[in-house]
């Protein structure tokens, strides 16, 4: 074999690389901002930005009850609030600036807190929803669960509307018949201590203890975020850097196959082709050279996405290089494939690029597969773009060992195989 | 040094060389003539182990080329009609590519390099990136970049296509300082008087074929007469009937319509040049412009390959 031969090919390529400074800026920039983009998007390394749902409350009651309401969504983490009219709220939700309106209608506060004592016409709260964000409903209907029942249980217990309906209540119970309401006694008794308690909290001007607070729910749900370490946040940077290289380290590969479909038609081809030089060796070249201008990109992507977007490789490092070596000689050889079966460059480069933005995001690069249904996370398996983002994914932030990255390593590499025996198969060398 | 017999080759229905048999002996230049799509580039393709012949073999020292044809290569420089260059690299930078391929290295490339620039001249500019280079210069360092692996046998195709007269002299130069170093040449071109003074020996195919294999001089002895006349005709076009009735005068063998002239050839200017002008001045015509001359290269050309305008195949080979 010439070695000094594939040496200088591979050396020839490098330089030629080396010599397009823009183009390589660019392909280095322009994933690392897109990354940046989605790592955003899907809550960077902010939790407290992460998702913040925009709410809007529409106030039409204006009792105790339902400005609590309001404060307490004002306060919550989850969502970003703001005050409208009804209105209002129709037309944001419609043009998707808010997600969910929560209508809480006039008397809402005296109907709900009677309603917790008897029985009655409940209020009913209105939500308008954005049909695109059904997700968001569920999250604030849960949240005015909660925060409602606080709320209510407080006036119930401390309010003057309390008192009222606790009066109401009483009242009604002495003037059904002991038939109809077999324990009126008890009741009544209840009803009764609730009332002084109300009365008491009222005359010492309200409280932060017992009752007074209103019911809330009896337990708090602590959540943990598992990631590489028990102290490491997650970082949403992490999943869209490995999805973004994935994406462009193949795009770098199909265009080392679209300049070797251009040298074909180049006189240098020829001069190529004179020389004592024999088709695998020219691929093994090519291969060579283009999995190191591969291997430079992911790692100056990744630098980037270490230095400034705080992605920690905290898995087993060995594995994440691994997983880099594989996926660029894979690129390398997807353009290799790309260059035996193309027919021209022109043609080659609209289908190749077709169908590497399909597999980049079948295999999960644009948004985790976790969110794909069921049929869709079963076909990806076989894509090894799949494997590529969950390997990557494995060796950052989910701070897996060496083991994890042994499957995506073999399915990339045979996958890498099968584009090398097709290209040795089709290659057109000899005219 | 490089003999090729009977080669046949096919591109679908097309027979682009048909039974060519010649001989490159070493140490000559041999130019190898023919119109566009005679089958020039493809038996340049066979010869430098390109292209495999469907049929007839290759040898090169008395030794069959067969399907390994690295041994071949490694003795053959090939300049390529269209040019092998990167433009966004370096003159040096290409000369180290086209080196390695054949195994060089180290202090050994960096010499054959620095000889291949000085040869076609561009010494000083070797750092400089060829896409600033002129044409010509494009051209020379095409050709320096099938010299550094020393080979015995130089296949140049067409190697001064597009270039301006002095850059054209230089590259003459540059060929003839490698017949001197005893280089053997192989030379396709378009351009007769290049093939007049660089070869020794012409090949002239046509049609896929070889229909001439001779000296520049034995060349010329394949021609009926030796000198030619044009006359400018002033206040009328020749018509057909003048050039037919000039033909049947004594002393002249051939007459064409060229661009505002009348060819004729003849072997003697004394008689038939006087023929010829009475019997214009009888049909009231008034020449203005008389040029004589020697029968060339190109006269031979196109009496061996006609005056008919030749398509050139779409593949791009000749």
């Amino acid at each position: 074999m010439n070695n000094l031969a594939i040496r200088a090919l591979v050396r020839n390529d490098l330089r030629i690389y080396m010599t397009d400074r823009r183009a390589m800026i660019i392909g280095v920039l322009v994933p690392i901002l897109i990354a940046a983009f989605f790592g955003y998007v899907f809550g960077g390394n902010d939790s407290a930005e992460a998702g913040k749902i925009p709410v809007a409350i529409v106030d039409e009651d204006q009792s105790a009850v339902s400005r609590a309401i309001a404060a307490d969504f004002a306060k919550e983490p989850l969502v970003l609030m703001q005050t409208l009219n009804r209105a209002q709220a129709e037309q944001a939700v419609r043009a998707g600036k808010i997600q969910v309106a929560a209508l809480i209608p006039r008397d809402f506060g005296t109907g709900a807190v009677r309603a917790l004592f008897s029985e009655g016409v409940r209020p009913q709260v209105e939500l308008l929803i954005d049909p695109s964000q059904s997700m968001s409903s569920r999250v604030v209907e849960g949240l005015f669960a909660q925060h409602g029942m606080q709320e209510i249980t407080k006036e119930a217990f401390s309010g003057a509307s309390g008192r009222a309906a606790l009066s109401y209540s009483i009242a009604r119970l002495d003037s059904a018949s002991p038939a109809d309401v077999p324990e009126r006694a008890e009741l009544k008794n209840l009803l009764e201590a609730l009332r002084t308690l109300n009365t008491r909290a009222g005359s010492e001007g309200g409280g932060s203890v017992g009752l007074q607070r209103g019911l809330s729910i009896p337990y708090i749900v602590a959540t943990t975020t598992v990631t590489s370490a028990r102290s490491v946040p997650y970082n949403g940077y992490a999943h869209s850097f490995a999805g973004m290289t994935t994406q462009f380290i193949l795009l770098a590969g199909i265009d080392a196959g679209i300049v070797l479909l251009l040298v074909r038609e180049r006189g240098i081809w020829q001069r190529l082709r004179s020389a004592p030089l024999g088709k695998a060796q020219y691929l093994l070249a090519r291969l060579i050279s283009t999995a190191l201008i591969g291997l430079f990109q992911f790692t100056l992507i990744y630098t980037a996405a270490v230095a400034i977007f705080k992605v920690r490789i905290g898995g087993s490092f060995i594995g994440f290089a691994a997983l880099a070596v594989a996926l660029c000689v894979l690129n390398a050889a997807f353009g290799l494939m790309l260059a035996a079966i193309g027919r021209s460059a022109a043609a080659t480069r609209g289908i190749a690029i077709m169908a590497t933005l399909l597999l980049v995001m079948m295999g999960g690069a644009w948004v985790p597969s976790f969110v794909f249904p069921k049929w869709l996370q079963q076909v990806s398996l076989a894509l090894p773009t799949r494997w590529a983002v969950d390997g990557l994914d494995a060796m950052t932030w989910r701070g897996l060992g060496l083991d994890a990255a042994v499957a995506p390593i073999l399915i990339l590499g045979a996958t890498a195989t099968v584009c090398i025996a097709i290209a040795i198969w089709r290659f057109r060398w000899e005219e | 040094m490089l003999s090729i017999t009977h080669l046949q080759k096919r591109f679908g229905d097309r027979v682009a060389v048909d039974d060519v048999s010649f001989e490159v002996r070493a140490g000559e230049t041999l130019g190898l003539l023919g119109p566009n799509g005679a089958g020039k580039t493809t038996t340049l393709s066979i010869m430098s182990g390109l292209v495999r012949p469907d049929k007839g073999s290759v040898s090169f020292q008395g030794q069959g080329v067969h399907q390994d044809a690295n041994d071949l290569k490694r003795c053959v420089g090939l300049v390529p009609q269209e040019l092998a260059l990167y433009d966004e690299l370096s003159a040096w930078a290409n000369l180290e590519l086209f080196g390695g391929l054949y195994g060089l290295a180290g202090e050994q490339l960096a010499h054959r390099a620095e000889d291949a620039l000085t040869l076609v001249g561009l010494e000083n500019r070797r750092h400089d990136r060829v896409k600033g280079f002129s044409g010509g210069m494009k051209r020379r360092l095409n050709i320096a970049g099938a010299l550094l692996h020393d080979p015995e046998l130089i296949l140049l195709d067409e190697p001064t296509v597009g270039v301006d007269p002095q850059s054209r002299n230089a590259i003459f130069e540059n060929l003839e300082e490698l017949k001197r170093r005893g280089k053997t040449l192989l030379y396709t071109t378009h351009y007769m008087e290049e093939a007049e003074r660089l070869c020794d020996r012409i090949v002239i195919i046509d049609h896929g074929r070889v229909i001439a294999n001779d000296t520049v001089r034995g060349l010329y002895r394949r021609l009926p007469v030796s000198r030619a006349v044009s006359l400018e005709i002033g206040g009328a076009s020749a018509d057909e009937g003048l050039l037919s009735s000039l033909a049947a005068l004594p002393g002249i063998s051939g007459v064409q319509r060229t661009a505002g002239a009348v060819r004729m050839e003849m072997d003697d200017f004394g008689v038939p040049l006087a023929g010829a002008l009475e019997h214009i001045a009888a049909r009231g015509l008034r020449v203005t412009s008389v040029q004589t001359g020697q029968m060339n290269l190109e006269d031979v050309f196109i009496a061996l390959t006609g005056h008919a305008l030749r398509d050139g195949p779409p593949a791009g080979r000749s």
